[in-house]
């Protein structure tokens, strides 16, 4: 009950550094930056602040963490203390370094990921949308086929074929992801490619790398900036659970997902170490989510 | 002779929100309806005319609130009325007409069965009294099929008979108010003429009072004893239907039928050879034919009208110049050189001398450049203009359309109003320095005061650079007043081509006469003697 | 009516076209495999005479089209084969697994469908009211929490104080009510995470709906609320919401995997986790198989009923 009431306390407390920040961006900027931050919920603003500290924690990592991320430096499950504030996890490492260092490796890796399946399904996404004919079909054919495999089965599936590598399981997870991403970019590019002024600048004969370029990703991003936000989450949440089933980052390398499988049993016996990376993922995919759902909600200009 | 007062606003204001601030929508407005009248009211986009109508049955749309005035229907202050009150109100006493038929229909419920809901609900009469009042009412309204029709599904029924649908709907319970909001806006001309003499015919039957909104003047004039003009929220006038159509006393409202009184002069016939021609051009999409054997001529300097409704293949033709559809018989002559019949095969030369305007310039101007680039880039292209020059000439363009370069050339469409955005598409088709622009419905999306003014900017540029356009409308007011030529389209097929002089001059083909004679007039006669003169030799089948 | 017919017709041999393809993705995985799988199978220090005779036996020699062929009708008939790492027939290690997977599913989704629909109807219905903005964070929240935070919390919650086991001990024999009671924690774990999507999906549904013209017609014709919603939100809200069902209840294929790890449960998740382990590839392709089956007919089914639903397709012009 003392830890529950210290995690509200920690989140009442970002809240309110967030509702800080938010009044004096109001009071200080001008100008667009001004109007945003005047139509910033509260929510979306303790969103930013929350990936703020991570991405600082990530960056300088070695910095901040007591220990090294690897090193044995005592005992087998040590309680909380002076020494280890987080205690000491199944073979004596520092948790607290362990959980710090989490915050590069498991970010790091999904942020690549989603980069990777990003980049590669909105280019043929958009490329399909424009192009269209037998080259949209055959595209889009072949992704419907695949999405009709379940994402996490279809990654399980890949993952039995190239084994469970770091690199292996960032290719995979972009592969089944940028599926996803394809169908969304097709679908935002295809709202775009009936504009008139798609039209007029094919009528003045602008070629394909032109309408893309300048045309279709200008008016296309708000949704794609949204749907990366989302796609985070995915991969994320899903790289975390391949990890917790022991099929993704592997120790000793700190990893959130990897972390909780690895001390769960003291969960039985009531302690909620083994929680803490979990509640790391947890609470920057409440953060990025608060982000994507401000930013959907401008996009769409509706207030509900 | 003057009755009693059926509905009585006094000081309405009216509040719309976007984002989190409030802002007036309607700011003070006095109306008084008294029973068995029909009052006009009408306005540009923007000016509340909806807002008041909906106000009148005491209803505020999501993200909007009534906070001033008083709004008494027979001895009922609305504004005071609970809920319930105001339900056993609406649908009995006062009912309502919308814009789109189509949407407003429930496409999961038959016509007759949505017909009796109002009556059954409000215990005006039981189903099968209602039932047999629905055909009875379809009949009066002129629908075909009159004991079928209410039988069928929203999405199986045409756009005009649903609007006839809708009419008899809202006189299910034999309202005293019927607010007609739009009623025949989204409506081809011709069946905008069935629809109009239906409403007018029944409203009159059952002496009912009625508020007609529009944005055409045209329209109202048939149908209203008074009009009430509104301008962003305010009343500019208020007459009698003909007082105000013999001496509008507002410069507004002079204004809104300005383009009618617009007219270039007339221009020597077309001599010498074509600049442009479509020569037997049948195109299709997939096996449909949507153009059948197309064949006219576009001359230097002159304006060439193609008109028809929707569906009339005329837009196609604009494609098919455009190289966009390549047609499967026939060929586009430019300057009597066969063109390739596809975009890719053009070279960029003759790409360049066959510009396009189109109807929605929201949706023509990339959202996202600058001016500067938007106007910029076909010259670049084209001309190789750079740097200074280039800039010296898109200055130029924006002092031709009567911009003001300084203020404008860095700024993002959005930030324009709808005319002036117009005015951008004209400046960008300019920019390639063309011999032929086409103009796809360029005025419809526009305000009346609005058009006159892109109609007298493409009139000088014509004169000044000695273009060629092809005017693509349905509007025959338009028509009349820009065309040098016209072509009158109907089903893909070229109906009857000719001068303007030619055309606008008995003896016609039929359809020519049917689309002449349905552009509604500023006389408020014109309706009663239009279909008293159908009556008598021929009749007309439905929509 | 026979229009209808003819459409559910092509839609679901589109359906079974579909399954065929995805058999084939699935199938092609061993072409990609590296290595030699009766190799892999008897260790390296199999003889190769050994290696051959298993190769025979297995039909490894057989061409690739042919042992595609023997592998879907196989799976058609039940029979998937054995499993690389045991050698034991896959259909025995399916057998139960395969009853208790979808009883847990079947579980969950009889608690989170109604709970989620009533939540997301109402959250609608009170757009932008207090109840709607904590139902929405709330669901929020609780679609970005990874499956296992669920589940652990739930298990210091829940376990700790012995109200419910943290592990699921159940067998064939096991009766009903023990069944509901041993695997009460794992199916409200799967509850929360499709609840939590269900909702907000639902919601976006209904608000779509509440803005279209005919609504606003029928207040404007002084209908009553519940007669708007009965009579004319929900004829048109049947085709979205059975999607939505049918989009969740696939989710909570890929919800097991994680749950039956954490709760030990005796399932095709479970199975499927330890054969990626061992790289057992025959067992994951007929688990694979099944889960994507289930998916696809998920799919199916409410693209059918939504087709049934919808007016404008049962009556055409």
């Amino acid at each position: 009950m003392e830890f529950a009431a210290s995690v509200i306390f920690g989140l009442t407390a970002l809240f309110a550094i967030a509702w800080v920040l938010r009044a004096s961006a109001r009071s200080s900027l001008s100008g667009n930056a001004r109007s945003l931050a005047n139509d910033i919920p509260l929510t979306a603003a303790f969103g930013l602040l929350v990936i703020a500290i991570y991405a600082i924690v990530a960056i300088s990592a070695p910095a901040i963490a007591p220990f090294p991320e690897r090193e044995i430096v005592g005992g087998q499950f040590q309680a909380w203390s002076g020494a280890h504030p987080l205690g000491t996890d199944r073979i004596g490492r520092d948790m607290l370094s362990r959980l710090i260092y989490g915050a590069r490796n498991t970010v790091g890796i999904a942020f690549a990921t989603t980069t990777l399946a990003f980049v590669v399904g909105a280019i043929l996404g958009i490329w399909a949308a424009l192009t269209g004919g037998w080259l949209d079909q055959v595209l889009s054919r072949f992704v419907d086929a695949l999405m009709a495999i379940p994402a996490l089965i279809f990654s399980l599936l890949l993952l039995t074929i190239f084994g469970t590598s770091v690199l292996s399981l960032i290719l995979v997870i972009a592969a089944v992801d940028a599926t996803r991403v394809f169908r969304l970019a097709r679908a935002v590019a295809q709202g775009v490619v009936v504009m008139d002024y798609i039209e007029a600048a094919k009528l003045r004969g602008e070629g394909a790398w032109f309408l893309i370029r300048r045309e279709i990703l200008p008016n296309s991003m708000a949704p794609l900036v949204a749907e990366f936000g989302l796609r985070f989450c995915f991969v994320f949440l899903a790289i975390s659970s391949l990890s917790f089933l022991g099929l993704g980052i592997k120790p000793p390398t700190a990893d959130w997902g990897s972390m909780v499988r690895d001390n769960a049993t003291l969960i039985t016996f009531g302690d909620v170490t083994p929680l803490l990376p979990a509640g790391c993922i947890a609470l920057l995919t409440v953060a990025v989510n608060f982000v994507v759902d401000w930013q959907l909600h401008r996009a769409s200009g509706l207030k509900g | 002779m003057t009755r009693d007062v059926l509905l009585k606003i006094e000081g309405l204001r009216i509040e719309g929100r976007s984002g989190d601030t409030w802002t007036e929508i309607v700011k003070g407005i006095d109306l008084t309806l008294h029973k068995g009248e029909v009052l006009g009211l009408i306005g540009e986009s923007g000016a509340g005319k909806s807002t008041v109508g909906l106000a009148a049955m005491g209803f505020a749309r999501d993200g909007c609130r009534i906070t001033g005035g008083t709004i008494d229907f027979d001895g009922l202050d609305l504004r005071r009325s609970s809920e319930g009150a105001l339900r056993d109100l609406r649908g009995a006493r006062i009912a309502y007409v919308a814009q789109s038929a189509a949407a407003s229909f429930n496409p999961a419920h038959k016509l007759i069965d949505q017909y009796c809901e109002a009556p059954v609900t409000h215990g005006v009469m039981p189903r099968e009294e209602a039932e047999k009042d629905a055909i009875d009412l379809y009949r009066r309204m002129q629908l075909p099929d009159p004991d079928g029709i209410g039988f069928r599904y929203p999405h199986q029924v045409s756009g005009g008979q649903l609007q006839r649908a809708m009419t008899a709907m809202a006189m299910s319970c034999r309202p005293d108010l019927i607010i007609f909001d739009e009623p025949t806006t989204a409506l081809d001309v011709t069946t905008q003429i069935e629809v109009l003499a239906a409403i007018r015919d029944i409203v009159r039957q059952f002496d009912t009072a009625a508020i007609y909104i529009t944005h055409d003047l045209a329209v109202v004039a048939q149908a209203a004893d008074r009009i009430k003009v509104l301008l962003r929220g305010e009343e500019v006038e208020e007459a009698e239907t003909r007082a105000m159509l013999d001496a509008p006393r507002e410069a507004y409202t002079k204004s809104l039928w300005a383009v009618r009184t617009f007219a270039r002069p007339e221009q020597p016939a077309a001599t010498g050879k074509p600049i442009l021609s479509v020569s037997n051009v049948t195109a299709a999409y997939g096996t449909v034919n949507v153009l059948e054997d197309v064949s006219f001529d576009i001359h230097a300097g002159r304006t060439v009208a193609v008109v028809g409704e929707s569906g009339s293949g005329k837009s196609t033709a604009a494609r098919v110049i455009t190289g966009l559809l390549p047609p499967k018989k026939g060929q586009v002559l430019f300057q009597g050189e066969s063109l390739p019949p596809a975009l890719k095969g053009r070279t960029r030369d003759q790409l360049r001398q066959v510009q396009m305007i189109y109807q929605m310039a929201d949706t023509a101007l990339n959202p996202k450049l600058r001016l500067r680039e938007l106007i910029g880039r076909p010259a670049q292209m084209y001309l190789g203009l750079r740097g200074k020059a280039l800039e010296t000439r898109v200055r130029d363009l924006l002092d031709l359309i009567e911009l003001d370069p300084d203020t404008y050339i860095d700024r993002l469409p959005g930030e324009l109003s709808g005319g002036q955005k117009q005015r951008i598409g004209i400046a960008r088709a300019l920019a390639a320095e063309p011999k032929l622009i086409i103009c796809d419905e360029v005025t419809s999306a526009l305000d009346q005061i609005v058009q006159e003014g892109i109609l007298k900017l493409l009139t000088r540029l014509q004169t000044e650079f000695g273009l060629a356009y092809m005017f693509i409308t349905h509007d025959l007011a338009t028509v009349r007043a820009i065309a040098d030529d016209v072509v009158v389209m109907q089903q893909g097929r070229v109906i009857e081509k000719g001068t303007k002089i030619e055309m606008f001059a008995p003896p016609h083909e039929p359809y020519t006469e049917l689309l002449l004679s349905s552009v509604p007039e500023m006389d408020p006669d014109w309706l009663t003697r239009l279909l008293a003169r159908r009556a008598a030799p021929i009749t007309h089948g439905a929509d | 009516m026979s229009n209808v017919i003819r459409m559910i017709l092509v839609r679901i041999s589109l359906g079974i076209g579909l399954l065929f393809i995805v058999s084939l993705v699935i199938f092609s995985a061993t072409e990609l495999l590296p290595g030699d799988l009766a190799t892999q199978l008897l260790g390296q220090s199999a003889t190769p005479e050994t290696v051959a005779a298993l190769r025979a036996q297995l039909g490894l020699n057989d061409p690739a089209p042919l042992r595609y062929w023997n592998w879907l009708t196989g799976a058609l008939t039940g029979d998937f084969g054995i499993a690389l790492s045991n050698g034991r027939p896959i259909s025995d290690l399916i057998g139960t697994r395969l009853g208790n997977t979808v009883f847990l599913a079947l579980y969950a989704a009889a608690l989170s469908v109604p709970i989620s629909l009533v939540l997301g109807i109402l959250a609608a219905l009170w757009r932008n009211s207090f109840f709607d903005r904590i139902a929405n964070a709330g669901a929020l929240t609780a679609i970005s929490f990874p499956e296992f935070f669920v589940a652990y919390i739930l298990v210091l919650w829940l376990a700790q104080t012995g109200i419910f086991p943290s592990m699921v001990r159940i067998n064939p024999t096991t009766d009903f009510g023990d069944r509901l009671y041993m695997t009460f924690l794992p199916a409200l774990t799967l509850t929360l995470v499709v609840t939590a999507h269900m909702m907000r999906m639902t919601r976006a549904a209904i608000i779509n709906l509440m803005a279209s013209p005919y609504i606003e017609m029928a207040r404007l014709k002084g209908l009553s609320p519940l007669r708007i919603v009965l009579r004319h939100a929900l004829p048109n809200a049947l085709a979205p919401i059975i999607n939505v069902i049918a989009l969740n209840l696939a989710y909570l294929i890929t919800g097991v995997v994680v749950v039956e790890v954490v709760f030990v449960y005796p399932g095709l998740g479970q199975l499927m986790v330890d054969a990626v382990s061992n790289r057992d590839i025959a067992v994951v392709q007929a688990v694979a198989l099944i889960f994507a089956a289930a998916y696809v007919a998920l799919n199916l089914i409410a693209d059918v009923l939504s087709t049934i639903t919808n007016p404008r397709l049962m009556h055409r012009r």
